[in-house]
């Protein structure tokens, strides 16, 4: 698997650390209910198809990337940084 | 026997080599196996299970028979090495296996009288009872009998390589489509490599006549090479076999690198090659497959297209007077193969009934094979046709039911192959692996015709795909005969009728799999075992489908394929993992005073990747106790120096720097002066500790956070993560500066006379209160000095650029020992730190929280940090958690260890009544008592109290008393002193 990170071009999944899905980025607000914590921290779908995740160029330039690929066909569709604003939809 | 004037092989080259320890003579060109047909050798192996003669099938790696054990100097030796692949080289020896005590006269070939009890699911069936009897009976004779050649038991101590390469297309396979695609691509510019599997380039134009534009398709061939070598964008790879295909284009291959030379010179043995390619073409040709009928697996019995290739390409003869059976075209082709090369053809068999009949050879039309006979090596057959059955001499049969493409690496990604009726054979799924194309043989093309101009589609596809402009090249002309197939997989018979012949299944298994209901193909390979030997069934999985098809009523695609796996060939695991083995296993992180530790003996242990020194032992101790005793002695009495440069060491800088660090530590950072060091906590955002250090304040926005040397690297991706996730516009930066400085650790009551007598300016203790930290000199050279204390004691750390590490260690040390102190190592660390109760990873471990260390104070009430929120979480917090507390012995001199579990006086020790755990302990030479850490159920409510400590794996059994985890000097008052 590769993953093309976009300041470093296309680098051999060895280089990356994975964390998991993207719900990452929506921490809570302080004082939040419980619920939303319990959701942030550990409801997660599985999905068979596209997925979104964060992957860290740990071994490249140590950004943090978000990662939209397909568990099923292993395409990776797009990537940008985390530290970007999402693109809107 | 060889043949005048045929063959690649260089006569002026013999070569010597010994099979079972009898000398031969081949020449360079050879492969074991065409070397041995040419001394006239037929018996080589004995099958896996029933231990009938094998001789020799195939000519390439598919070989399922000619399984060796080479053997090397310093006796290692390789087992189940393929004679068809391993080239001769002068002084080559080889040993048969899967036999005892020779191979004509094998005392297992018992087996094969007691067959009828062997069929599919021997096992299953027949170890099931008595139960005790599988552990002390079967296995261990099951384990006895099986596997086929053995290893050395030595340590492998060849060279291994493994490398990356890159490039546009990637060729796969050099027969007339893989040459002609590697050409168009290389002619239009590409970045090309072509990986050839053979020690030579060109596939069947190796072994099969036939001319391409007017010259013999080898003469050809040579032409396209060697204007392929001169192109600076192309790279030739032989011995190359691609393995897998996997994501993004990336492919693996094993390149046979110096198996084929008498002295490697230095070379590696193998390379393990990881390529990635804008587009694969895979032009990796087709296996031909055998025909079942009884008794068709005696020595002599080979492929048809193995018998041309040993004859055109080796210049041998496989036998004096040769049969063919098939049921197509191969069949007269093969026999005007031997006639040309004066070679007698006793008779063709061809199951067809309008089969052509040209050829000065005796021909039976519609006729099958219903029996074979001789002991080490084919005698004779039995024909039958519609005039009845008759027997014809023969030494060597040549057989081909047809051919199947190269379909395997294009399943490598979960693509089923395709039935082609026309071909009675499976072709590549359409874009079965993105970017993997399939072309030529490999895609069910089968005239040289047909591959050339396939070959060049292929080509300019990927081209086209990569964007590339290509120019068109004339095709070269070539045959584009016929193949005319009429499928025939199994000649109906009494007897035993072999389809995969290396894990001896016959038709009958794969009959009694579906008649016993495992008729799925799936359940019917794990039943009989077809297609799980180490040659993947690559001659038999088509086969034993269509006998499994017929037996259960249904078509061939209805009854689909297995899957095929990576790798394409055996690899061997010394290769994947090349440069992975012993010292070379993971990164040696080295501190700066680690030759000065070494130097003095100090046994160095692993922490992460680091090499810390154990203990630095003296004349005359005994035991690591004795020196560990020592240390911690001096350090509480005098002074001890560490070197604590393992710690990591982050640079943050920014106006929002404050602000992150409030964030990601339980306490505020933001109110730090410069010149002072806070000790901070740090959270998961589950709630559990993730680690602990201290950070000091530099200056105005400018901190250098220290975290422990096992969670360097997850601090520095936790703190990646905070800023670009969750708040990029914060103006923050940071960066690990551990490997910049080295930083010592000066600890003990003279601590500061130590200093003051290697730093330029001497301390003033007004200046220098516990927690300061500030710039010094040491000798001229601008360091940092921290007063920060991990043993309780009066202590500093002193950092220096790394260059300078090595000089102050053995400065201080030197400086230390004249004060009647020294160099003290982990052990003597981990008894400072326990006797104050500090916490080290095997506290904060991963499942315990600030409640449970006695911290949740550090979790400030004013401010928002990572942790928090799940932190006060019900079930976080309250008497029900475990809580850190120390574990005294009632009679000191009982030893307690690490892992023990507590539990209630008069209780049971078992699961149920468990009330906690042991972390951490020592002997602690300043109390005279063994000391522990542990959690225990509500501790800090019960100091004071009694508990049992049990350890079941050492056989310990300890009443403890439940104190304060701060066993020494509860105040702090050394450490501030």
């Amino acid at each position: 698997m590769r993953i093309p990170c976009p300041l470093c071009g296309p680098r051999d999944r060895r280089e990356f650390y994975y964390y998991g899905a993207d719900d990452y980025l929506r921490r809570p607000e302080e004082g939040a209910p419980p619920e939303a914590w319990d959701a942030y921290l550990h409801l997660r779908d599985n999905p068979a198809g596209v997925t979104r995740d964060l992957w860290h160029h740990e071994m490249g330039c140590s950004a943090w990337l978000v990662v939209t690929r397909n568990t099923v066909t292993h395409e990776v569709i797009s990537v940008r940084l985390a530290s970007e604003k999402e693109a809107a939809k | 026997m060889r043949l005048q004037g045929k063959g690649l092989i260089d006569r002026t080259k013999p070569l010597a080599f010994r099979f079972d320890g009898t000398q031969y003579t081949g020449f360079a060109g050879d492969t074991l196996a065409s070397a041995l047909l040419a001394n006239g050798v037929r018996l080589v192996g004995r099958s896996f299970k029933y231990h009938r003669p094998r001789g020799i099938l195939t000519a390439g790696s598919e070989e399922p028979n000619a399984l060796v054990e080479v053997l090397e100097a310093g006796g290692q030796q390789t087992p189940n090495t393929r004679a068809t692949v391993q080239e001769l080289y002068e002084g080559l020896a080889a040993r048969s296996q899967n036999r005892f005590p020779s191979l004509k006269r094998d005392l297992l070939a018992v087996n094969d009288l007691m067959s009828p009890f062997f069929g599919a699911g021997f096992y299953y069936k027949t170890f099931m009872w008595p139960r005790a009897f599988w552990e002390t009976i079967y296995e261990p004779a099951i384990r006895r009998a099986a596997g086929l050649g053995k290893l050395s038991g030595k340590h492998d101590e060849a060279l291994y390589e493994k490398a990356f390469a890159f490039c546009d297309v990637l060729v796969i396979g050099s027969g007339p489509a893989g040459l002609m695609a590697a050409l168009t691509a290389a002619r239009a510019g590409a970045e090309v490599i072509l990986a050839e599997e053979d020690s030579r380039m060109g596939g069947r134009l190796l072994s099969d006549a036939g001319e391409i534009d007017g010259q013999e398709g080898l003469a050809w061939a040579s032409g396209v090479l060697a204007e392929l070598r001169g192109l600076p964008n192309v790279r030739l790879m032989t011995r190359t076999t691609v393995t897998g295909a996997y994501d993004g284009g990336t492919l693996s291959a094993l390149e046979r690198v110096s198996h084929h030379l008498a002295d490697p010179a230095g070379r590696p043995r193998e390379c393990f090659w990881r390529i990635v390619a804008g587009r694969a073409v895979l032009a990796a040709g087709a296996l031909e497959r055998p025909i079942a009928f009884e008794d068709n697996d005696r020595p002599g019995i080979m492929l048809a297209s193995a018998v041309r290739s040993y004859v055109n390409r080796w210049g041998v003869a496989p036998g004096r007077k040769v049969t063919i059976f098939a049921n197509n075209d191969t069949a007269r082709q093969t026999a005007d193969v031997l006639v040309a090369a004066g070679v007698q053809v006793a008779a063709v068999i061809d199951s067809r009934a309008d089969a052509p009949t040209t050829g000065d050879y005796r021909l039976y039309r519609g006729a099958t094979i219903v029996g074979t006979q001789g002991r080490h090596g084919l005698e004779w057959i039995s024909v039958r046709d519609a005039n009845g059955e008759r027997r014809v001499e023969t030494d060597c049969l040549a057989v081909s039911g047809g051919w199947n493409p190269t379909v395997h690496l294009t399943c490598h990604m979960n693509g089923r192959p395709v039935w082609n009726p026309e071909i009675a054979a499976f072709v590549p799924a359409e874009n079965a692996v993105p970017g993997l194309i399939p072309c030529g043989a490999a895609a069910g093309v089968f005239s040289t015709a047909g591959c050339l101009a396939d070959g060049q589609r292929a080509a300019l596809a990927a081209l086209d795909a990569l964007g590339r402009k290509a120019p068109t090249l004339a095709l070269p002309k070539a045959e584009d005969g016929t193949y005319a197939i009429h499928p025939l997989w199994a000649v109906e018979g009494a007897r035993r009728a072999w389809l995969d012949f290396a894990n001896d299944v016959t038709v009958k298994d794969v009959k009694l799999a579906a008649q016993e209901n495992f008729s799925s193909v799936e359940h019917m390979k794990r039943y009989t075992t077809q297609g799980m030997a180490p040659d993947q069934g690559k001659n038999s999985n088509v086969g034993a489908l269509a006998v499994l098809a017929d037996a259960t009523g249904r078509a061939i695609p209805e009854t689909g394929t297995t899957t095929f796996r990576p790798p394409f060939v055996p690899t061997s695991i010394a290769a994947m993992g090349a440069g992975g083995r012993a010292a070379g296993f993971a990164p040696q992180r080295f501190t700066t005073s680690h030759a000065a530790s070494v130097e003095r003996g100090a046994p160095m242990i692993e922490a992460g990747l680091w090499y810390r020194p154990s203990y630095f032992p003296r004349p005359g101790e005994t035991n690591w106790r004795e020196s560990c005793d020592r240390e911690v002695q001096f350090v509480r009495e005098r002074v001890g120096v560490c070197d604590v440069s393992t710690l990591g060491k982050i640079d943050i800088q920014g106006a929002d720097a404050g602000r992150f660090l409030d964030l990601v530590y339980t306490n505020t950072f933001s109110t730090l002066k410069p010149g002072r060091v806070r000790y901070g906590l740090m959270l998961r955002e589950d709630g559990h500790v993730m680690d602990d250090g201290t950070t000091a304040c530099l200056g105005e926005n400018h901190y250098l956070m220290t975290t422990t040397t096992a969670a360097a690297g997850l601090v520095m991706r936790h703190l990646e993560f905070v800023h670009q996730a969750l708040h990029p516009d914060w103006d923050v930066r940071f960066i690990s500066v551990t490997e910049q400085w080295a930083q010592f650790a000066v600890a003990g009551p003279r601590s500061r006379d130590l200093l003051n007598s290697i730093l330029d300016e001497k301390l003033k203790p007004e200046d220098w209160p516990f927690m300061a930290c500030g710039p010094v000199r040491v000798g001229g050279v601008a360091g940092r000095l921290f007063r920060i204390s991990f043993s309780g004691e009066h202590a500093y750390e002193v950092a220096v650029p790394a260059r300078y590490g090595a000089a102050l260690f053995r400065d201080l040390v030197a400086r230390a020992e004249t004060m009647g102190g020294g160099a003290y190592g982990m052990e003597a660390l981990n008894v400072l730190r326990i006797e104050k109760g500090l916490i080290t990873h095997a506290e904060i471990h991963g499942r315990t929280t600030a409640f449970d260390i006695g911290a949740e104070k550090m979790i400030s009430a004013k401010k928002d940090c990572i942790g928090k929120a799940a932190a006060a979480r019900p079930g976080m917090i309250g008497p029900d958690r475990d809580q850190l507390v120390g574990l005294r012995p009632l009679s000191p001199g009982k030893a307690i260890g690490a892992g023990a579990h507590l539990f209630k006086q008069g209780e049971a020790a078992k699961r149920e009544n468990d009330q906690g755990y042991v972390t951490s302990v020592c002997w602690s030479p300043t109390l005279d008592s063994h000391l522990g850490l542990a959690f225990l159920r509500n501790g800090r409510a019960r100091h004071g109290e009694t508990i049992r400590l049990v350890d079941h794996m050492r056989k310990t059994d300890v009443l403890c008393e439940v104190c304060d985890p701060v066993f020494l000097d509860p105040t702090g008052g050394r450490a501030r002193g």
